[in-house]
């Protein structure tokens, strides 16, 4: 039977050529769509999660109240110990530390009096251990002069906030902020290398130094304002990171403390629900659009087509055809139709989507004078849902179409459709 | 009858407003006994906040209301931090860094040493009655002994804090108790006054309590150890060049 339509599809081009085509389209439309959509919003979520949130974030009560204002005075303490037991508990997360500050940087002429002086805000990450941290901020392809800092005691600056305070590299400068029992901090650094962040606000005056340093400058000795957690080799998982947020508070639910732990899914942190939510129901979402737009083209493909074939229907009915075998005929050659045109529609949609993945657009000149941090090269995201996502509507939206046009059949009275044949 | 208990609630009346002396006076006397000339003062403070307590020791020197230099002893994280002031304007000398600061702008807002205590109280050096009108508002029991209370209301624009209230003891003319307000009337700083002492003739606080109202914590507490007023103080203790 499916050999025997599939010969007449083939054989008939006027029968299945446009509905193909059109199916083709469709489908190449949603897997691009998908995957670029997918995978914007994946970079963008995993940019914030890198720079700011992590996938979960660990911070006191109090802090997290306030974190806005990057409270370390109500900062972790025991970070050694917390982070042992999370990494115990959690396994499948990269947990690591990270102190958030803010000050001013003040640059001493030669009698060591304060020459220049700008706002900073600032960063104590893990920078000598490893280059785990560097390569999850993605700092390599940010660093514009000097280098990485390579021993205590050096600071990587904006690249902007360097020529504005005219330094050069090696030059000493002094931190002042507020330390974590709230007296004034004071800290040499050396400026070892310059950063470009393409994003307005950190390009004003970021600073990023070995948390190690920072804890000393700020008297924060085994403290730290937050512990971030990544999810190991994958993206953000917001059904696992609020099953992770929810057993580690449990175990500190009966507790008064106000210093006491609590742990947040990125999708609780920075306004990120919004984009998480909308991220998990894109796919659907777009699915939906293309069923209705394609169901709608189809449907009038399908009615042109069988408005050509009421002759053909006419004679079938002569010949003793019932109705309802050639009703289900024409549902079963639009089925062959759909899944041919969707197999055409993935392959063409999984080769471009696979450019952009590979490549990228890079729109960071556009995002100069961005206010939030944003990925300044969108890149597609093939998934495993990008293999399939094409087929579902694509098969369904061409036999959905064919069945909204084949009810013309029954509506046909058999003699009307022999004058028409007779004709 | 009727007419002798008028005449004599009349004088009672009149004795009590006689006895009351005016704002001005109040803050005239307390004036005389909290300023000297100069004072070489050692002090403990103690800074309670909700996780922790710590103890710094400081040795001060002061000239008037517009000189003093502050060198802090202990712990060894702050020992050898410097403050000097003179007129408006405040540096501070941090040994770790080897870098003088002058401390500005909204630096001027930061906690001294983590205390509840800011620079910018620090540097408010103005004597009180050129900055407010002084008015007695009441008289109140403060720790057992009978205290004038004083409300201060600013006379002029741009103050830290819009009015004070203050319990000033009424046989020694010393605060006993202190009170900050915005201008919405909000209490901003209690500071409470104990163990009076005479030191060279005058009465004196040897210890106080400095409460930041907004901040969590039980305050500051400052201990004299040691004070010397009208003591003879070299002029190279303030200078800048002192502070390192």
């Amino acid at each position: 039977m499916i050999k025997f339509l599939f010969k007449g599809l083939m054989r008939d081009k006027s029968r299945s050529l446009l509905p193909m085509l059109v199916v083709s389209l469709g489908v190449m439309m949603t897997v691009l769509l998908q995957s670029i959509l997918g995978g914007f919003l994946n970079e963008t979520i995993e940019s914030t999660a890198n720079f700011t949130t992590g996938h979960l974030k660990v911070m006191t009560r109090e802090y997290s109240k306030n974190s806005a204002q990057i409270p370390n005075d109500l900062a972790l303490v025991g970070v050694d110990t917390l982070k042992k037991s999370l990494q115990k508990q959690f396994s499948n997360i990269s947990w690591t530390e990270r102190i958030q500050f803010g000050g001013l940087l003040d640059v001493p002429d030669s009698l060591g009096r304060t020459r220049a002086q700008g706002n900073v805000s600032g960063m104590g990450i893990s920078l000598l251990k490893n280059d785990q941290e560097i390569n999850r901020i993605d700092l390599k392809t940010r660093l514009v002069k000097g280098e990485f800092p390579t021993k205590a005691g050096e600071i990587l600056i904006s690249d902007d906030l360097f020529h504005k305070m005219n330094l050069k590299l090696g030059d000493k400068v002094t931190l002042i902020s507020s330390g974590m029992y709230d007296d004034m901090a004071m800290y040499n650094f050396r400026i070892s290398g310059t950063l470009h962040f393409g994003i307005n606000v950190l390009d004003r005056g970021m600073v990023i130094a070995d948390i190690e340093d920072i804890r000393a400058a700020l008297n924060m000795d085994n403290s730290a304002g937050e512990i971030l957690g990544f999810f190991t080799g994958e993206m953000y998982n917001n059904k696992l990171a609020k099953a992770a947020a929810q057993s580690f508070n449990a175990q500190y639910a009966s507790s008064k403390d106000k210093f006491a732990p609590v742990m947040l899914p990125l999708s609780d942190m920075n306004d990120m629900g919004f984009l998480v939510a909308y991220s998990e129901s894109i796919q659907t979402f777009i699915v939906v659009i293309f069923i209705i737009a394609m169901g709608i083209v189809l449907w009038n493909a399908g009615l042109i087509g069988g408005l050509r074939r009421y002759g053909e229907f006419g004679l079938r009915l002569a010949i003793g055809e019932n109705k309802n075998e050639i009703y289900r005929s024409l549902i079963a050659e639009s089925f062959l139709v759909g899944t041919v045109g969707s197999v055409i529609g993935v392959i063409a949609g999984l080769l471009i989507s696979w450019y952009f993945q590979a490549v990228g657009i890079n729109y960071g000149d556009a995002m100069k004078d961005a206010t939030f941090l944003m990925p300044s090269v969108m890149r597609a995201h093939i998934s495993l849902t990008t293999y399939y996502i094409g087929f579902v509507p694509g098969i369904i939206s061409t036999v959905v179409g064919s069945m909204l046009a084949g009810i013309g059949i029954y509506k046909r009275q058999t003699a009307n459709l022999f004058k028409e044949l007779e004709s | 009858m009727k007419r002798n208990i008028f005449l004599l609630m009349t004088c009672l009346a009149s004795t009590l407003f006689a006895q009351t002396p005016s704002g001005k006076t109040i803050m005239d006397k307390v004036d005389d006994n909290m300023s000297a000339k100069t004072r070489i003062m050692t002090a403990s403070m103690e800074i309670g906040s909700e996780r922790t307590k710590r103890t710094m020791v400081s040795k001060s020197y002061g000239e008037g209301d517009h000189k003093s230099y502050t060198e802090y002893l202990a712990p060894a994280r702050e020992k050898g931090t410097k403050m000097l002031k003179l007129e408006n304007q405040l540096w501070i000398y941090s040994p770790s860094t080897d870098r003088t600061i002058q401390i500005s702008g909204h630096m001027l807002r930061q906690s001294v040493m983590g205390s509840d205590m800011s620079y910018e109280d620090m540097m408010n050096d103005k004597p009180l009655l050129e900055q407010y009108k002084a008015e007695v508002t009441g008289t109140e029991t403060v720790d057992g002994r009978n205290c004038w209370v004083v409300t201060l209301t600013a006379i002029i624009p741009d103050i830290n804090y819009f009015s004070r209230k203050m319990w000033v003891d009424t046989e020694r003319y010393v605060p006993l108790k202190e009170e900050l307000y915005a201008k919405s009337g909000k209490l901003l700083k209690r500071i409470t006054f104990s163990n009076i002492q005479k030191v060279a003739g005058r009465w004196y606080p040897m210890a106080f309590v400095y409460k930041d109202m907004l901040k969590d914590g039980s305050g500051t507490k400052m201990t004299i150890q040691e004070i010397k007023l009208e003591a003879s103080i070299s002029s190279n203790i303030f200078n800048l060049g002192n502070l390192k």
